[in-house]
């Protein structure tokens, strides 16, 4: 493993592996009484966020408090930030506090990157603008295997705002590398320009590309981005590219549904659909704390490597 | 396997030497079984951890050896003690093994701690920590199929399958045919120059 967590695409398939297997056992422990292990006892891990989020700040709370990590979370809102401080200086003084890994979010893509030329500690990346976001990618293939065992060969199906997602991108190159053929599935006005050089298929039908899903990914329309005319009505996106109820039916029997969050229900996805036991939104939910255990624990629980990429 | 371990050998300019070889493995793990049963008064709640990797598979024969003469199973399952280590910033991070306890939990059950090699001690350290954070067993008691002595801490065991008597320069291996094909303990010694 690297020494940071910046992109899905720093991640060879034995690393992913690791991750995935080392999440395997870690789940185990959620069903104990004592969710706890002290494994990171006296290591600093600061929660840096720029932007809103519930889910994946929780996440990565309750993950690195779970292994006996400390946590200092830190928002933009009511910081320094608001007096006009750079990224830098705060990167700087988070720096001087100790820590020894920092968990950035960002909306600024290669905010991550930038970081972490400049503090000593790992950099994990928590979604940064419209670039990556690799521990989402990492709980939903970790929750795609537990459904369906290995993802060699599998066909997932990533639906809707391709252009504004991190999570796509993340979760395009990390399927790929553990060998599932992703088809990407949105209006042409919701596609990245350079989709072509992904490693991945494009379609613009839906319904052509359910029947052979194994996967069924809806991505939240993301209206605060939505700042020119992608398309004509709301409405009009959720009959081509929503999934309802006639659609889920002609879904695979085993296929499952999964959605990042948070859903904007009835319009990219049907209440009943993201409810139905085919659908593991809330299991990622729980996923993701195991997730971020194991990429935390990979990070920050061996030998510090020095300042130098293993 | 004995490619492997002839390379190993002729690498390191050591020899080695067998201690325990086939027979003597099973040997030494049905006398356990028996010490268990007599100090367990038959066994009754007694729970076998295994410490992966190898420490599992010897839970598990002495299960079979307690099925054998009393007629009633015992539970086992394996205690990873990777997460409690006090080394793991000396190395990168280690993969994870297995912990999985019976069904009954280890509540108020004599648990049998069961590994290949007693060294430091520092590993039965780890697992009594891993332990504590699992449930409250009524005893703890500790089972080794190689003690080779140097302790770091005040532990010691309960069940000893051979005293070998080491220096630190050298090295203990255990073998199991379920692991590694065949049942064997060497001890590899550095020659001298």
């Amino acid at each position: 493993m690297k020494r940071h967590l910046i992109s899905a695409a720093d991640l060879s398939r034995d690393d992913a592996l690791l991750i995935l297997d080392t999440a395997d056992e870690l789940a185990r422990i959620s069903d104990r009484s004592i969710k706890k292990l002290p494994t990171l006892r006296g290591r600093t891990v600061v929660n840096l966020f720029f932007e809103d989020s519930t889910r994946t700040r929780i996440s990565f709370e309750a993950a690195a408090k779970r292994l006996s990590a400390d946590v200092i979370n830190f928002s933009a809102k009511g910081s320094s930030v608001s007096k006009g401080e750079s990224l830098k200086d705060t990167a700087l003084t988070l720096e001087a506090m100790g820590a020894d890994a920092v968990v950035i979010r960002h909306g600024a893509s290669g905010a991550p990157h930038r970081l972490a030329g400049w503090v000593r500690g790992s950099v994990v990346n928590a979604g940064d603008g419209t670039h990556e976001h690799p521990t989402q990618a990492l709980l939903d293939a970790f929750t795609m295997r537990r459904r369906l065992g290995s993802l060699e060969g599998r066909r997932v199906t990533v639906v809707g705002d391709i252009l504004h997602s991190r999570v796509a991108r993340s979760n395009v190159l990390l399927l790929s590398t553990l060998g599932a053929e992703v088809t990407l599935v949105a209006p042409p006005t919701l596609l990245p320009v350079s989709v072509g050089s992904w490693p991945c298929e494009v379609s613009y039908d839906l319904d052509s590309v359910l029947p052979k899903s194994d996967v069924v990914m809806m991505l939240r329309v993301q209206r605060e981005r939505m700042n020119a005319a992608f398309f004509p009505t709301e409405r009009e996106y959720s009959r081509r590219y929503g999934l309802d109820r006639e659609r889920f039916a002609r879904l695979k029997e085993d296929a499952v549904v999964m959605h990042p969050g948070p859903m904007n229900r009835g319009m990219e996805i049907a209440a009943e659909v993201a409810d139905s036991p085919r659908s593991t939104i809330v299991e990622q939910v729980a996923n993701g704390v195991t997730t971020r255990m194991a990429v935390l624990y990979l990070l920050l629980g061996g030998a510090d490597l020095g300042g130098e990429d293993q | 396997m004995v490619f492997c371990l002839a390379e190993a050998v002729s690498r390191a300019r050591t020899s080695a030497h067998a201690v325990l070889e086939g027979p003597d493995i099973n040997r030494a793990l049905i006398r356990i079984s028996h010490e268990i049963l007599e100090r367990t008064k038959g066994g009754e709640d007694v729970v076998l951890l295994g410490i992966p990797t190898r420490g599992v598979h010897l839970a598990r024969r002495l299960a079979g050896h307690i099925r054998q003469f009393e007629g009633h199973p015992v539970p086992v399952g394996s205690l990873d003690i990777t997460m409690y280590r006090d080394d793991l910033r000396t190395k990168p991070a280690r993969p994870l093994g297995r912990t999985e306890l019976p069904s009954d939990g280890i509540d108020d059950k004599t648990v049998v701690l069961v590994d290949d090699v007693l060294y430091s001690g520092r590993t039965v350290r780890a697992a009594l920590d891993a332990l504590n954070d699992l449930g409250r067993p009524r005893a703890v008691q500790l089972a080794a199929l190689v003690d080779r002595g140097h302790r770091e801490l005040p532990i010691r065991a309960d069940y000893v399958g051979k005293n070998l008597p080491t220096s630190k320069s050298e090295i203990v291996k255990v073998y199991l045919e379920e692991h590694d094909g065949r049942d064997a303990v060497l001890l590899l010694k550095e020659e001298d120059k």
